[in-house]
């Protein structure tokens, strides 16, 4: 659109064509205050603290419904417009409590904020406030009524937003309130809803508040990391606000304040709240080793010794096939590709596997030397049309569904679902075609041209016009993203690889489950296959790097649990991964094997281990995560549980034991030691400048064996698709990796995917050991849905 | 639920009225809560499934109009205004008369079940000033005397 002209304080300033008066003043640079108006959700007038003087127009005009025109005049600051403004604040402030000094939004209020920018320092009310008690909503909502200005940005975000509708508005005029979808007796009345948060976050004072958080702690007595989410694959970025504790430091809060993110303004239940398994009394902050048959707390060293002489003694006794690991869906890359490294140079094994979720290898070999065709996270928001095959983005990637909501929303993108359930996102669908399940194959046959199976998708809820009709929409759509889950493995990705190739710039998302699923794929947690998706058979790059290498095909997670109860498998390595458990491995099976665990809980696989190492999670460590998509993105250091360790560390302290020259597995400098001072700041909140010192002079990552940052040096370096700009990295950005580059690939039997079916309120281990989650999940059984529109 | 043919008539007939189901929620609820003397629980669930909205929407604006209800009430609600013109003209002294006489306050129902009373706002007949509405039905410049008659008479339509 063409761009109009127009003067804002005395100021020339252009803007397109049809943009919100609110918006180009704030492109030009000039703030103009708003409650209600919220870019993205519909539009609202209904504080007027954005009034501005235009002129040739008799009264104060709302900023925030105005849109641009040419020539236009306004005034943003004049007195006329700033008494207007102190004359709503001062109206805002007639019922308020004004219990800043024990609200949770105290210091982070936008109410405080115009207070201070335009408030008058009196007030005439001199009535009664009409007060009302703080309510419990939910498990994790809590509503204290007299704070609440009635901007109805809840209301909005939870409707619009997230299709939810949970929150609505009650009364007229001075007696509005704010109301949840539940309704009982006043202090009954409750919400069921997906519990995402979304409405406290963007609640400008502390009417909204959060269970996990209220009364916990003030804002600027924490520390505020932005990281990545260690829940679904989706790679959404949290802030974890921290604090110091006893035991290292605590997480208190998780928001998303910082919206330079993929998810922008999005966080599910999970990113905001689910970081709660990590003070969770049952982690293990001890190494355990089984003695007289009991796991029996012991030092490090002596785990360290066990774990170092047993492998050794096995590997050379009984050769490295004798040995199988399990790698994790939610360690980092560098831990990841650590391991494989680990496993293929010391242990001297290709048994090497991990929970897989989705066929990324598939993807992988189909798209081998073809750039450009997989999808970010971001191109989800803005693509013309998508297309969803299987899965429930609503429950296992909530951010995806979120972005495919607010693209259709905002863009009018066209989406197309074909799915074996009625899933909510059909509500935003402009074709949602039902296939039998295990159909979806048989669906992406058919839109390839493959007639001959339509006969099998017809059903009532899918006639057979719809079908047609349905193929040839898509078949007119350019840059169609097309995502699909683990219902499609194998062959049939490349069926739908070469069909997406028949259209115009279409790019595909496989969607796996866990947080890095897609890392441990990529970084070659595979009997064949290395990281980049190099095939064992051309090593070649990996056996400069990484020296002899085995090259036999190793055994698959199922193959090693054979060779196990055939008494072959004489140990077993697992990290953060729970095969007992997830799998059911029936664990007698592995009674003779020496296994040993990394984890953070006594899972069932950690039950029956001999060596018990207490790990820390993604929310304690340095690295990278590859999002489902493919976007690499920087894991950050923000919790602390003392007498823990990463999973990087233990590898190399395990390859230290075993006599291994550890400067083989990890590059790093000689003579400089790590402790070059205090790294923390002595008191919490204060900023570890030390650190951002090194991190600065890039020194860091360079000077211990424990440091991932040289191991990531390498990844970027032998890894396909890996060599992405560090300093983007470093600054926070997500980036979109080209898989294209990748090796080979092989074809994985389609039977070792095993979805892990976690819903809004489930998340593997981490969700067990969730309270938050816990008392969502006990408090309903289902997620209503809903009807508005 | 079950509503009688009659209601279901005038909602089919609604229907058509609007482009959209949802715009047919107002007179619906008014022939439903005509019918069944109140919107009760089990009327919201069944009207906003009919129309394709949450409960929640259907109490949003069943709580916004002062006509709408979801508390029973007396056979008869008198509805006084004692907004700007009919306070001029004596509206609130009206209603402190009917107060007691009927010997409740606002929102309150008489204990035989025949009135309400409600304070509301402007009912749109400033003009003749001071008004009360008694169900659909409007009375206007109204003096104490005069409201007892028509109080009267409702009464003993109500026990006829
Ligand atoms: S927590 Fe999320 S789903 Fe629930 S009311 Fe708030 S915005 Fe709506
Ligand atoms: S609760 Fe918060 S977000 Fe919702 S209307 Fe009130 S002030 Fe606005
Ligand atoms: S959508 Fe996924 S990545 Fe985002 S907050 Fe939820 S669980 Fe975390
Ligand atoms: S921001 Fe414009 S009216 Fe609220
Ligand atoms: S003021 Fe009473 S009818 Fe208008």
């Amino acid at each position: 659109m063409p761009d109009v002209n127009l003067t804002v304080d005395g100021k020339k300033i252009t803007a397109p064509a049809g943009s919100l008066l609110i918006e180009a003043c704030k492109s030009a640079g000039i703030e103009v205050p708003s409650f209600c108006y919220y870019p993205g959700l519909s539009l609202q007038g209904a504080c007027r603290m954005c009034v501005v003087k235009i002129e040739k127009m008799p009264k104060l005009q709302t900023a925030c419904t105005t849109t641009v025109t040419e020539g236009m005049i306004v005034a943003t600051d004049s007195d006329e417009v700033r008494q207007a403004r102190k004359a709503m604040v001062e109206l805002l402030l007639g019922n308020h409590p004004l219990d800043c000094p024990v609200c949770d939004a105290g210091g982070e209020c936008e109410l405080q904020d115009m207070t201070f920018s335009y408030g008058a320092s009196e007030s005439k009310f001199i009535e009664t406030k009409n007060h009302r008690e703080e309510q419990q909503w939910s498990p994790v909502v809590y509503f204290d009524r007299p704070r609440c200005i009635l901007c109805y940005r809840c209301v909005r975000v939870c409707g619009e937003g997230m299709d939810v509708w949970a929150l609505g508005v009650q009364n007229r005029g001075v007696s509005s309130i704010i109301a949840p979808n539940i309704s009982a007796p006043d202090q009954d009345a409750h919400l069921d809803c997906e519990e995402c948060g979304m409405c406290i976050d963007i609640c400008p004072v502390g009417a909204l508040t959060s269970g996990a958080y209220r009364y916990k702690t003030r804002p600027w007595e924490m520390n505020h990391v932005g990281t990545i989410c260690t829940h679904c694959g989706d790679g959404c970025k949290t802030t974890l606000g921290v604090r110091r504790c006893d035991t290292g430091a605590e997480i208190v809060r998780g928001d998303n304040r910082d919206k330079s993110g993929i998810n922008g303004d999005f966080l599910c239940v999970k990113g905001r709240y689910a970081f709660d398994f990590v003070h969770h009394k049952d982690r293990l902050t001890e190494p355990l080793i089984r003695k007289n048959g009991k796991l029996t707390p012991a030092a490090w060293e002596e785990a360290f010794e066990l774990i170092g002489t047993r492998f050794k003694e096995i590997r050379d006794h009984d050769g490295g096939s004798a040995i199988g690991v399990v790698g994790s869906n939610r360690t980092t890359n560098e831990e990841n590709y650590l391991l494989s490294k680990f496993a293929r140079s010391v242990l001297k094994t290709n048994n090497v596997d991990h929970h897989r979720t989705a066929d990324y290898p598939a993807l992988a070999a189909a798209l081998q030397g073809k750039p450009g065709k997989t999808a970010s996270m971001r191109d989800v928001l803005t693509a013309p049309a998508i297309l969803l095959i299987g899965n429930d983005p609503t429950n296992q990637h909530p951010l995806l569904a979120w972005q495919i909501r607010t693209n259709v929303r905002l863009r009018r993108a066209k989406l197309y679902v074909i799915n074996s359930a009625p899933i909510k996102l059909r509500r935003q669908a402009t074709a949602f075609a039902m296939v039998p399940a295990g159909a979806e194959a048989k669906a992406v046959a058919f839109l390839a041209g493959d007639d001959s199976l339509l006969d099998s998708l017809v059903s009532d809820a899918t006639n057979r016009d719809a079908w047609i009709a349905l193929r040839e929409k898509i078949r007119a759509e350019q840059n169609i993203v097309i995502a699909f889950g683990s219902e499609l493995r194998g062959q049939d990705v490349a069926k739908l690889v070469s069909f997406a190739e028949s259209l115009t710039g279409a790019k595909l998302i496989c969607l796996g489950d866990y947080a890095n699923s897609r890392g441990a794929s990529e970084m070659g947690l595979y009997p064949d296959l290395l990281p980049g998706y190099e095939p064992i058979a051309s090593a070649g790059k990996f056996q400069k790097e990484w020296g002899d290498l085995p090259v036999e095909k190793g055994l698959s997670l199922p193959e090693m649990v054979e060779a196990a109860k055939a008494g072959k498998l004489k140990a077993l390595y697992v990290l953060g991964s729970n095969p007992v458990g997830r799998l059911g491995i029936d664990p007698f099976v592995l009674s003779k094997s020496f296994v040993v665990v990394q984890d953070m809980f006594l899972t069932e696989t950690a039950n029956i281990a001999d060596v018990v190492l207490p790990a820390a999670n993604a929310y304690e460590k340095t690295g990278t995560y590859t999002n489902t998509c493919g976007d690499l993105q920087l894991v950050k250091k923000a919790g602390e549980v003392s007498n823990t360790k990463p999973d990087f560390e233990m590898i190399v302290r395990i390859a230290d034991a075993m006599g291994f020259d550890v400067s083989g597995l990890v590059p790093f400098g000689s003579g400089t030691h790590s402790d070059m001072g205090q790294s923390r700041g002595a008191q919490s909140g204060e900023a570890d400048r030390h650190a951002v010192w090194l991190e600065a002079h890039n020194l860091e990552p360079k000077m211990t064996p424990f440091d991932p940052m040289a191991i990531l040096d390498e990844i970027q370096r032998v890894v396909a698709g890996y060599d992405i700009s560090r300093v983007n990295l470093l600054a926070g950005n997500d980036q979109h990796l080209e898989i294209a580059e990748s090796g080979a690939s092989a074809i994985q039997p389609p039977e070792l995917i095993v979805p892990a079916r976690d819903d809004l309120f489930s998340s593997g281990t981490l969700g067990r050991y969730s309270k938050t989650l816990n008392s969502v999940f006990e408090n309903k059984s289902a997620v209503p849905e809903v009807a508005a529109d | 639920m079950r509503f009688s043919d009659e209601f279901e008539t005038r909602f089919a007939e609604m229907l058509t009225h609007y482009p959209t189901r949802r715009s047919a929620l107002v007179p619906t609820l008014l022939y439903a809560q005509d019918e069944v003397g109140r919107l009760s629980d089990e009327v919201i669930a069944e009207l906003a499934q009919r129309l394709d909205l949450t409960e929640l929407e259907v109490r949003n604006v069943i709580s916004y109009y002062s006509m709408l209800t979801t508390k029973p009430r007396g056979k008869y609600t008198v509805q006084v205004c004692t907004n700007i013109a009919c306070m001029l003209r004596g509206g609130e002294e009206l209603l402190d008369h009917c107060k007691k006489k009927l010997g409740v306050g606002h929102k309150g129902t008489t204990a035989d079940g025949l009135f309400s009373l409600e304070e509301v706002e402007c009912i749109g007949a400033c003009s003749w000033a001071p008004a009360v509405q008694v169900n659909y039905d409007f009375h206007e410049n109204l003096t104490n005397a005069k409201l007892d008659e028509i109080l009267d008479e409702y009464r003993k339509k109500g026990t006829q």
